[in-house]
């Protein structure tokens, strides 16, 4: 593998005038190269990011709107109205859709990975900067056609974010003729988004490191986010072609999936959820990559057994391509696969605990500093452990017959979602927005903001871990048609998890003063290096100017190189000569 | 502590019930265990003047085997969880009980479930076929071996008082069982998301003593009364926007009708030049009856 960072050549040369030559002669170019047409990884990071964000903000309303629902069946819902039972599939879909797609995937793996891959590789750029920019507008082309598709006749697709035909195959069931065909085009749109994206940090990280940088020096998010652009890579092709196979049975009168014409149902819950379960770990794995760095940095400690952790990282990803079934024991499929699928699924359960092992393991002996971006890391921990072992449960095939589409799911997944995307966007955002925006965050207004968060997020869920083994169902607009599900206990703890996302919600106004107070209030420089961290992203200055390093780094050791006996400071910098 | 609010009715619901208590056990216990010795960790070794971290990598033996020991402790726990959840699948999934004939025939569609007992012959399809909407009549204490199909979309047939769950898919009979030990009233769910009557499509399984079970099987009307999707629907669809709630009924209504039409819009263009009247109306006859209720 090579070992020095290939230089290649900008995108932007192609533009005629301004023509540069290597490192630290990059001019700053004009509004359209820099907003609109800019092939700035920083730059695209930012759209990425507040794309994602703006995205969020429409999941959450979703959400609001049908937890609202749910806690007060029938009643008027403010800022939304009242909602029926199509609206709320609509609402459920989408959120779930949203949140997956256009929020942990563009923040996670596109914003992060866009920013923190050339900083912490130590190089210019991603190695094709015009194909990263094309990666934007397509994704955002994707969002526009998601949003539109809530405004055409019909209303938005109604079918569930995994969309299983025939109900999404046919608008005589869904009632949403164009809803749903522009929602399968959005979805197949994002993910070529996403394809060219990944195509850049796998190639970028392979070949663009600066000189003396092994594999092995490499960041943990960075391979972290290198290995879930394989995932995405690997398993995204069925369902692209399964996508396109939906739209022709909803456009063009093909039968793939209906079965009165001899199509099969079965076969786009294959194809969904061989992409689907990869994806799961597409996201988990940069978040728990951010979280590691944070881990690390805050501890002053290296990374417990790094090898260690990157082993489990490849053996998730191997492993994660041959459990797809388990979400469907009872789907139909034959009853024999379950077992096999069971033991699969209960497999991947030792490299993801081992990860946590070693997380908590790097803790062990460390200077813990309880910054606010170190609560979001450790947070993601915490959280994501009842997310894991709550899916042991779903795992033995026995016990999912009874939990396959109960609540218990919904509150595992989100016990999994919401540290990757939420927590995972926090601890991200509240590190690195030093290096993005030169400016520091405030910390009291950031903890105050962090402790609501959590408080609201385990307040939603753990009530439905116990709805769920109480019976509730998925998907459900009004459980007052069920008598066993219409009881007032459960409907009080439908209504504390209301209230917890309410909670949740309103902390984000925190966020936004928070913001707002930073970075056009108070406006304290970061400086370079505010946190005292070894990677080469803080060797750079903040906000990193385009062209990032002044002059290339060189990289003399791993990226955790935090309190090594026998010297003065306990951080040593990857790029920092060695004392002769 | 399920059983707190469903019971368990079906001979395999207690064994389904300690699975999940004993992964609740071994889950849990790692679980605390694990976020002890993380909040144990943040807190002995948060940052004190003049006190540098440890310089570990973790490869050391003597550190490694912290993670080692705990990575054999999941394996030897999966590993038992494993086997007693192929046990307990086996038992509900794979093992049908034996020299059983299949007596019901349970039939999603949108959105309620219609069922088709054996008749006094216990042989299904035969012309003294007993068909019911929205309640199963099950006699207690005896193996019952049920079809499941669906007319329309996927649909999931769930009793959570027998935690049982199985996916009918439109087109293919799938087979299950169940054997019930006590006799009232219970709810049957939908659990696949099945268009939007999903949140009504509920049934009740009627658990019987065999004397009553029987003097009803005698009784009850013979042949096929439910003659297909069409008398079920306006009753779900009633059901879905209860008077009670007006706004919404209203709101509805109108999002349904004005969708239901919209399919058949879409279609003219494509359909105008292969000049298909009878296919394009399609839709547009389905939803007659449903609008027509109200």
């Amino acid at each position: 593998m090579s070992q020095t960072a290939t230089h290649h050549e900008h995108a932007h040369d192609a533009h005629g005038h301004d023509a540069h030559g290597g490192h630290g002669h990059h001019e700053e170019p004009g509004f359209i190269k820099k907003y609109l047409w800019s092939t700035d990884h920083k730059m695209i990071a930012q759209q990425y990011m507040w794309t994602g964000m703006a995205m969020a903000l429409i999941g959450g309303y979703l959400a609001y709107a049908f937890r609202m629902q749910l806690a007060f069946p029938g009643k008027f819902i403010p800022a939304y109205g009242y909602m029926s039972s199509l609206q709320y599939n609509t609402a459920v879909t989408n959120h779930g859709t949203i949140m997956i797609f256009w929020f942990a995937m563009p923040v996670l793996i596109a914003a992060f990975g866009n920013f923190l891959i050339p900083l912490m590789l130590g190089c210019d750029d991603m190695v094709f900067p015009r194909i990263n920019r094309l990666s934007y507008q397509v994704f955002l082309l994707s969002a526009i056609v998601l949003i539109a598709s809530f405004l055409v006749p019909g209303g938005g697709f109604n079918g569930a974010w995994t969309a299983y035909p025939p109900l999404s195959a046919n608008s005589e069931y869904n009632m949403a003729h164009w809803g749903s065909t522009l929602w399968v085009l959005a979805v197949a749109l994002e993910f070529v988004a996403f394809l060219l994206g990944g195509i850049n940090f796998i190639t970028t990280a392979m070949n663009s490191r600066a000189p003396g940088m092994r594999l092995w020096d490499m960041p943990l998010v960075v391979w972290m986010i290198v290995v879930a652009s394989i995932l995405f890579m690997a398993s995204v092709g069925p369902l692209v072609a399964g996508a396109v196979m939906l739209l022709f049975d909803q456009n063009f009168g093909t039968f793939f999936f209906a079965p009165e014409k001899g199509g099969d149902p079965i076969l786009w819950q294959h194809l969904f959820w061989f992409f689907g379960h990869p994806e799961v770990y597409v996201v988990l794995l940069p978040a728990m990559g951010m979280s590691g760095d944070i881990i690390a940095t805050f501890s002053r400690k290296k990374l417990f057994a790094y090898k260690t952790l990157l082993y489990t990282v490849f053996g998730t990803g191997i492993i994660s391509f041959f459990v797809w079934a388990h979400h469907q024991f009872i789907a139909g499929i034959d009853p024999r696969m379950a077992n096999i699928f069971t033991v699969t699924t209960l497999i991947i359960s030792v490299p993801i605990a081992e990860m946590c092992f070693l997380f908590i393991a790097t803790l062990y002996g460390g200077s813990i500093r309880l910054t606010v971006p170190m609560l979001w890391g450790l947070a993601f921990v915490g959280e994501f452990l009842l997310g894991g072992v709550t899916g042991i449960f779903l795992g033995a095939s026995g016990a999912d017959i009874f939990f396959h589409d109960s609540y218990f799911v919904v509150a595992h997944f989100h016990y999994t979602f919401v540290p990757i995307a939420v927590i995972g966007f926090f601890m991200g955002f509240t590190y690195w927005s030093p290096k993005m925006f030169g400016l520091m965050l405030d910390e009291t207004i950031g903890k105050i903001h962090f402790w609501i968060t959590i408080v609201g997020f385990n307040m939603i869920f753990i009530p439905l871990f116990f709805t769920g083994l109480w019976g509730d169902h998925r998907r459900i607009y009004n459980y007052n048609n069920f008598s066993q599900q219409a009881r007032p206990e459960l409907q009080d703890l439908r209504i504390i998890a209301t209230v917890g996302l309410l909670i949740m919600i309103s902390a984000q106004v925190l966020f936004v003063i928070n913001l707002i107070k930073s970075f056009l209030i108070t406006k304290k420089k970061a400086g370079e290096n505010p946190w005292q961290a070894n990677t080469l992203e803080w060797q750079c200055p903040s906000p990193p100017p385009h062209g990032n390093f002044s002059t290339m780094p060189t990289v003399y050791r791993g990226p955790y190189e935090y309190s090594v006996p026998d010297r003065e400071s306990d951080f040593f910098p990857q790029n920092e000569p060695p004392a002769a | 502590m399920i059983d707190r609010f469903i019971p368990q009715v079906s001979s395999y619901a207690g064994d389904i019930d300690n699975l999940i208590y004993f992964v609740a056990v071994i889950t849990m216990a790692w679980f605390f265990a694990a976020q002890a010795i993380f909040f144990g960790f943040i807190i002995k070794f948060r940052a004190k003047p003049g006190v540098k971290a440890m310089h570990i990598d973790g490869y050391d033996p003597k550190h490694k085997r912290w993670i080692t020991y705990p990575h054999n402790a999941v394996l030897v726990f999966d590993v038992l969880i494993l086997i007693f959840a192929v046990k307990v699948w086996n038992t509900v999934k794979i093992d049908l009980p034996e020299n059983t004939e299949p007596t019901i025939k349970v039939i999603g569609q949108r959105w309620a479930w219609s069922f088709q007992h054996a008749g006094i012959d216990g042989k299904l399809d035969t012309s003294d076929d007993v068909f019911t909407a929205d309640e199963m009549h099950v006699k207690k204490g005896e193996n019952v071996v049920f079809i499941g199909t669906s007319r329309d979309v996927l649909h999931s047939f769930s009793v959570p008082v027998f935690r049982l769950k199985q996916d009918v898919i439109p087109g293919r009979e799938g087979t299950g069982w169940f054997k019930a030990d006590t006799a009232g009233i219970y709810d049957i769910q939908c659990t696949e998301i099945c268009g939007i009557g999903h949140g009504v499509m509920y049934g009740r399984i009627l658990i019987q003593e065999p004397a009553e079970y029987d003097a009803w099987l005698k009784n009850a009307p013979k042949g096929e009364a439910i003659a297909g999707a069409v008398p079920l629907r306006p009753k779900a669809i009633d059901l879905y926007a209860p008077a009670t709630t007006v706004p919404v009924a209203a709101a509805t209504h109108e999002t349904a009708k004005s969708a239901e039409s919209k399919p058949v819009e879409a279609a003219k263009p494509a359909e105008a030049e292969a000049a298909k009247p009878a296919e394009a109306a399609k839709p547009a006859e389905a939803a007659k009856p449903a609008e027509a209720q109200h």
